[in-house]
């Protein structure tokens, strides 16, 4: 496994991309490595693309900012534009096909369609869906591990938030589950 | 035996005044000395002197002094006040200063209640820069920058600040007075005394506003500034009090 | 040790003043820095602090001015648009030789500009921003961690040489979030004592008086003389860099900041392809680190000097090496934040140029 992560995560606001990114680079934190969070701001974050860089490295991160990102997560249509043509060859492109009925036209990437949405839906919390997303994202590029991020919920999530625990670790477990079996079924 | 009648407030510094024959500066600043002298709050009362005429006021009281830049005396009070609430803090402030370039600054300070007292000098004129119109000159009024009379046309109307802060909740003691008589100069240090007990007792701001004379910028000796202050200034800005949340008690 | 914690520039900036004994907070909401006006809103009352959201940036540096007569701790902080207008106040703090903390989070400029990360308030921030001769200590974050350990030097050095600190950092530091230790919270009982000089009330001793002002030339002269001889203490004690892969370097980076800790990246991939290049980065803007950098940049071939702005540091740059090297520029103004692969391209053409 690669050392050095640049992940972009874009979506719409709203649909907690600004969280997982957070997660992830805390997650990194625990476990003694180092990252950085770096947000879209401004007025487009209501409303419009919000999206975050997340680099996670074993040693001191000099840059914060990526020109071509190993990962990217892509919630939404736009954003699967935008972040998807610059994401490095051979890294992955997770799309939220809830949302996203196209693919983007590249062989040199690896694709990862998740309905995130739905999976979301069935669990019985569409809030959850952008930690759906980052248990898919951490199965395939084991950027942190799982329980790290569990660690990092749980410090997010307190007080009346604590109530919302159980939704978001369901939601950790069945992105990997799915990512799982489908890429069983595939190869 | 000799009796000493007559001493100086221990609240004054022993520097000579500066300001100009028939000027009201220093008979307010020795109504304020008194009034620190008699509430016994000396030792921990700062004075925030201004730009203007009364630059050197911070000199000219026995008090820790500093001197704001212009217009934002009680910008700097409020900080000092808000970082030590266990000082007595007042401005000294003329009209320029206090209701033209810090017109923000004074309307802020009074609508959040600062337990601070201002002592405004209003004189209708700028005086330290040479006579220029200052936001209270009268309508008709001759300056070096209205040569033709102020024309409300071009340079609006003589701004009324403490008719204009008697709107607000945060105001605890706000008067307008003369010093033309002794009768008045009495009157006014009964105000002076009130706005600073409105801070110490902690019920909000307190301002007295002063109609002074500026025999020098007005192009009159003293007697007749005194004359055409109250026939003219005090017409336009009537003395009044406006809020007293202070009491007699 | 204490554990460290995953936190966002703008409110570690925040954390790391109370812990160095800041209890008194004015300021103005401007993006990118409103999370510090935010955090102190919160947390200040907490401790016993005073927080105050102000009628504007010219009355918040006038009420610093006013809560640092008093010798207690306390700053504000703002972004380029905001830092414009408090610069006269700074002036007359300057001159007063008060000590107390600004926090300029610039953003793009000039005007209303916009307000993403950038570096154009270098000028302003290191040459005088407001009227007269006075200098103003500023130091220059990298890292979010840096900016918590340089808040606690800005209260120390404010103290130490009663005079205003500025902390320049930039959108980037002020938004992004990385793990940062935090210091112990300071002893308040500990501070520097102002009771020489401080505005508290003339009791049992003669008033003080604490100004920027005398009408007599010769007077005011030798007020500047006094401002000059602590100038040049300042010179002597307190410049700051860091030198970053520099033992065998050719080819020499220079930049503060974000941009800054990017070039770090830049002589990563230069050295990936075997090309010896370094990086110096200044700590303390003012005082700029003249000799420091000299001495490293002697053995360049050639320096390339890198800014979120047109081109600014660099003529500090330029005044350090005296024509002695080669100094090249490149930058990105208004909010671009170059990346290390665009930087490196840029580097690499001037290889090729020779």
């Amino acid at each position: 496994m690669m050392a050095y992560h640049g992940i972009v995560i874009a979506g719409f606001g709203g649909q907690g991309v600004m969280l997982i990114g957070q997660l992830i680079a805390t997650a990194a934190m625990l476990e003694g490595k180092h990252s950085t969070w770096f947000p879209s701001y401004g007025p487009e974050m209501r409303g419009g693309t919000a999206n975050c860089t997340v680099v996670v490295d074993e040693k001191p991160i000099a840059s914060p900012v990526v020109e071509t990102p190993t990962e990217v997560v892509a919630m939404n249509y736009p954003s699967m534009m935008k972040f998807g043509k610059v994401l490095k060859s051979g890294g992955y492109l997770f799309i939220n096909s809830s949302m996203i009925h196209e693919t983007l036209d590249r062989k040199d990437i690896k694709l990862i369609s998740i309905p995130v949405n739905d999976i979301a839906d069935r669990i019985g919390n569409l809030k959850v869906a952008n930690v759906v997303m980052l248990g898919a994202f951490l199965e395939l590029t084991k950027t942190v591990e799982f329980k790290s991020v569990e660690e990092a919920l749980r410090e997010k999530l307190t007080g009346r938030k604590s109530a919302l625990l159980d939704y978001n670790l369901r939601a950790l477990e069945e992105g990997a589950k799915y990512v799982r079996k489908s890429m069983s079924t595939v190869g | 035996m000799e009796k000493a009648i007559f001493n100086p407030p221990k609240s004054l510094s022993k520097r000579e005044f500066t300001y100009c024959p028939g000027c009201h500066h220093g008979i307010v600043h020795r109504l304020i000395a008194e009034v620190i002298d008699e509430l016994g709050i000396r030792e921990k009362t700062v004075i925030i002197a201004p730009v203007g005429c009364s630059v050197f006021a911070y000199e000219f009281f026995e008090l820790d002094g500093t001197v704001a830049p212009h217009g934002r005396a009680l910008a700097v009070a409020t900080g000092m006040k808000r970082a030590r609430p266990d000082l007595v803090v007042f401005t000294y402030q003329g009209d320029g200063d206090l209701a033209a370039i810090g017109t923000a600054e004074t309307i802020h300070a009074a609508n959040r209640g600062e337990k601070l007292t201002t002592i405004f000098i209003n004189n209708a004129v700028y005086g330290m820069t040479g006579g220029q119109m200052a936001p209270t000159t009268l309508i008709g009024q001759k300056t070096t920058t209205t040569p033709y009379g102020r024309n409300h046309e071009k340079d609006g109307y003589p701004i009324h600040i403490s008719e204009i802060l008697s709107t607000m909740n945060g105001v605890a003691y706000l008067e307008r007075v003369t010093v033309d008589t002794p009768q008045n100069v009495r009157s006014a240090k009964k105000a002076i005394k009130k706005a600073f007990l409105a801070q110490i007792k902690g019920l909000g701001f307190g301002l007295v506003e002063v109609l002074s004379a500026c025999p020098t910028n007005w192009g009159m000796n003293p007697v007749e500034a005194m004359t055409w202050l109250r026939e003219h200034m005090a017409k336009e800005f009537p003395p009044k009090l406006f809020v007293d949340k202070v009491g007699d008690g | 040790m204490t554990k460290k914690i995953m936190m966002k520039g703008n409110e570690a900036i925040a954390e790391a003043a109370i812990r160095a004994g800041c209890r008194l907070y004015f300021g103005y909401p401007i993006t990118p820095q409103s999370e510090i006006a935010e955090y102190m809103a919160r947390r200040l009352p907490e401790v016993g602090g005073t927080f105050l959201q102000t009628e504007s940036e010219v009355a918040t540096v006038n009420m610093v001015y006013g809560a640092a007569c008093t010798g207690r701790r306390v700053m504000t902080s703002t972004s380029s648009p905001g830092f414009s207008l408090m610069q006269e106040g700074i002036s007359y703090i300057a001159g007063a030789e008060l000590p107390c903390v600004f926090v300029n989070v610039v953003r793009g400029g000039p005007g209303l500009g916009d307000i993403q990360p950038a570096q154009g308030d270098y000028f302003q921030a290191t040459k005088g921003g407001g009227h007269g001769d006075y200098r103003v200590i500023v130091l220059g974050p990298s890292t979010v961690q840096e900016a918590v350990d340089l808040m606690g030097l800005a209260f120390d050095l404010a103290d130490k040489y009663r005079n205003p600190v500025l902390v320049l950092a930039d959108g980037l530091i002020g938004q992004m979030m990385e793990p940062v230790e935090l210091p112990e919270m300071r002893d308040l009982s500990n501070l520097p004592d102002h009771s020489s000089w401080a505005l508290v009330g003339a009791k049992g001793r003669k008033p003080h008086k604490v100004t920027s002002f005398n009408i007599d030339p010769h007077e005011l002269e030798k007020m500047n003389k006094r401002y000059q001889a602590k100038y040049r203490e300042i010179e002597k004690n307190e410049k700051r860099w860091e030198n970053y892969r520099v033992e065998d370097l050719e080819y020499l980076l220079v930049g503060y900041g974000t941009s800054g800790r990017i070039l770090k990246s830049v002589a990563d991939m230069a050295r990936g392809d075997g090309i010896k290049v370094g990086v110096f980065r200044p700590i303390t803007l003012w005082p700029y680190p003249y000799e420091a950098l000299a001495e490293v940049a002697e053995k360049a071939r050639f320096v390339l000097t890198v800014e979120m702005s047109s081109g600014q540091m660099v003529e500090d740059v330029k005044l350090a090496l005296e024509g002695r090297v080669p100094v090249y520029f490149y930058g990105r103004m208004a909010g671009v934040v170059p990346t290390p692969e665009e930087i490196y391209r840029h580097f690499v053409k001037l290889l090729e140029e020779g």
